[in-house]
């Protein structure tokens, strides 16, 4: 492709875009939402290794198919590379990743300190969440910080970037630009207070909100409408959590040990009786991805396919929430592939160049 | 969790290779081994609405007695106070004496008996049964708190969004500090009518 993608610095694919009126951020994600475009974003498998390949190696299999990457951190509470981290190399290659912040394992001085980090690197929105208890992962025996809750993180965040200050008071040279996001989950009781909920965190400060795994499309409308109801989804990006399960036994598992998800007995039924459980899987999630994408006020999906990362392609295409469009996808850029293409010739085409035949040629 | 055999996680192998004791701890949480029943939070949170009228004329008795706390002084009158605030606050409530008290806000359910310490609404992990993640045979705090508030006149006092807890204000008296605050609110809307009369 010749000239820079849409959404894209011409001076460098690692720059912020250019400031646009009324957006609270410049990054790519918040101009696919304003746009009316059904944005889909997915969640990278966070690596347990230093090594910045396996994080590049994780997001080339999204290429061109989400509009941004979800750095997770820390996800029941088990150890992996930190979300800063992760969104340091992402940011670098181009991409457009979404920060996630807990409060479990930060209080607010460093979660302040992270936010201005992460907003330098060119990190253009934020997640916050609550984080799930210590007690769900690996090291069940760390201290719970828990010092903001994602409500109070929503609002510092706010706070930080639009008045230009810290929590305290003092002053911000040069404020985040940041495109908030929180998370919902309409799935887990109190029902009736889910959605009221939301308008609290809009209030807080929410731009954008990711929802739990929707396994149970009914009950996601109900929610749906009374959000609409309260007139939630004209002040905030609505994106439809969704996710392939692989098999009947990993649904059971995951229903009865990961805290809020809830899954009915028809999908698990479903899949149990499917010849091929992983692909009945893969098309409940593109059947739940065409209800979902009809509800009004949902304005795009965040496709969470822990260690099936390789479906989230298919999955999209499948589901065809693209209509036509290509999200941005990391390209070599010209120089970079002139010298791999010549290099290439040197090596394999067995030519040798000598400066007298480079002169005949040229003329 | 892989996909062979999803019934392993990380946390199983953690908990499979801890040295093995004759003395196993009751209880998930510390929290929980030092938590009797539920049964008086529960009573609490169910007659939530009696609670805030008699919450009401009691905050207003404290302020009348505003002059005499002052004449006192706040510093000397704050330590019985303090002692009588967590002894019934804490059999109540289960009070954390966090010193910034919004239970009028929550249903009369402690906010900082969850876990998580969540002051602004629960969080995504509550059990279908309405359990917490955390501590599988406690009711969500939260839970509670929209059940509780459902009852109240001040139903609407849930949607405030709460700041983040002043950790420097633990083990304070919350009534002092309201009592101090609302007298000192007062008097500065009666400065600028004195002052015009004046």
């Amino acid at each position: 492709m010749t000239g820079p993608q849409r959404d894209e610095n011409p001076a460098g694919i690692h720059l912020p875009l250019d400031p646009l009126p009324g957006h609270s951020s410049r990054g790519r994600l918040e101009r696919v939402l304003r746009r009316g475009e059904f944005a889909v974003t997915t969640e990278l498998n966070p690596p347990d290794s230093a090594d910045p390949e396996d994080v590049y190696n994780r997001a080339k299999i999204f290429d061109g198919w989400v509009d941004a990457i979800n750095a997770v951190d820390a996800s029941g509470a088990n150890c992996h590379m930190s979300s800063v981290g992760i969104c340091a190399l992402l940011t670098r290659m181009g991409y457009a990743p979404i920060m996630q912040i807990a409060c479990r394992d930060k209080n607010r001085i460093a979660i302040q300190g992270d936010v201005l980090g992460g907003a330098a690197m060119g990190v253009a929105n934020m997640l916050c969440l609550t984080g799930d208890g210590v007690q769900a992962g690996d090291q069940p025996g760390a201290k719970p910080v828990f010092d903001l809750d994602s409500m109070s993180l929503l609002e510092t965040v706010r706070i930080m970037r639009d008045n230009g200050k810290f929590l305290s008071g003092r002053k911000l040279t040069t404020p985040p630009q940041v495109f908030l996001g929180a998370a919902v989950n309409p799935f887990a009781p109190p029902f009736d207070f889910r959605p009221i909920h939301l308008g609290k965190k809009i209030a807080a400060g929410a731009q954008f909100v990711q929802t739990q795994y929707c396994f149970d499309v009914p009950m996601f409308r109900t929610f749906m409408q009374k959000a609409r109801d309260l007139g939630h989804t004209e002040k905030v990006f609505i994106l439809c959590g969704v996710g392939p399960l692989a098999s009947a036994k990993t649904a059971k598992w995951i229903r009865s040990n990961v805290p809020g998800i809830h899954i009915p007995d028809a999908v698990i039924k479903r899949l149990e009786g499917a010849q091929d459980q992983k692909k009945e899987g893969k098309q409940l999630c593109t059947d739940i991805i065409n209800e979902v994408k009809e509800i009004p006020g949902v304005s795009g999906i965040h496709v969470m396919a822990y260690r099936q990362e390789e479906y989230v392609a298919e999955i999209v295409d499948e589901s065809g929430v693209l209509k036509g469009r290509q999200p941005w996808k990391r390209e070599i850029r010209r120089d970079d592939q002139m010298v791999a293409d010549r290099l290439d010739r040197i090596l394999h085409d067995e030519i040798t160049e000598t400066q007298v035949d480079m002169v005949k040629t040229a003329h | 969790m892989s996909d062979e055999n999803p019934a392993v996680t990380q946390a199983t192998l953690v908990k499979k290779a801890a040295p093995k004791s004759d003395y196993k701890p009751a209880d998930v949480s510390p929290q929980r081994r030092v938590q009797r029943s539920f049964a008086v939070r529960l009573w609490s949170i169910r007659h939530s609405r009696l609670l805030e009228w008699f919450y009401a004329r009691f905050a207003d008795t404290f302020l009348l007695l505003h002059p005499l706390w002052k004449g006192i002084g706040y510093g000397r009158v704050e330590a019985p106070v303090k002692f009588v605030e967590k002894r019934v606050k804490g059999f109540m409530f289960d009070c954390r004496m966090c010193g910034q008290c919004i239970l009028s806000s929550t249903g009369m359910s402690c906010p900082m008996n969850c876990p998580k310490q969540l002051r602004n609404g629960p969080c995504g992990g509550v059990r279908a049964n309405g359990n917490c993640e955390v501590e599988p045979n406690m009711p969500c705090v939260w839970v509670k708190a929209w059940e509780g508030s459902q009852n109240m006149v001040n139903s609407d006092r849930i949607l405030t969004v709460q700041k983040p807890v002043d950790q420097s204000l633990r083990e304070t008296s919350a009534w002092l500090r309201v009592t101090a605050q609302a007298a000192a609110a007062r008097e500065a809307a009666d400065a600028p009518k004195s002052g015009a009369a004046a």
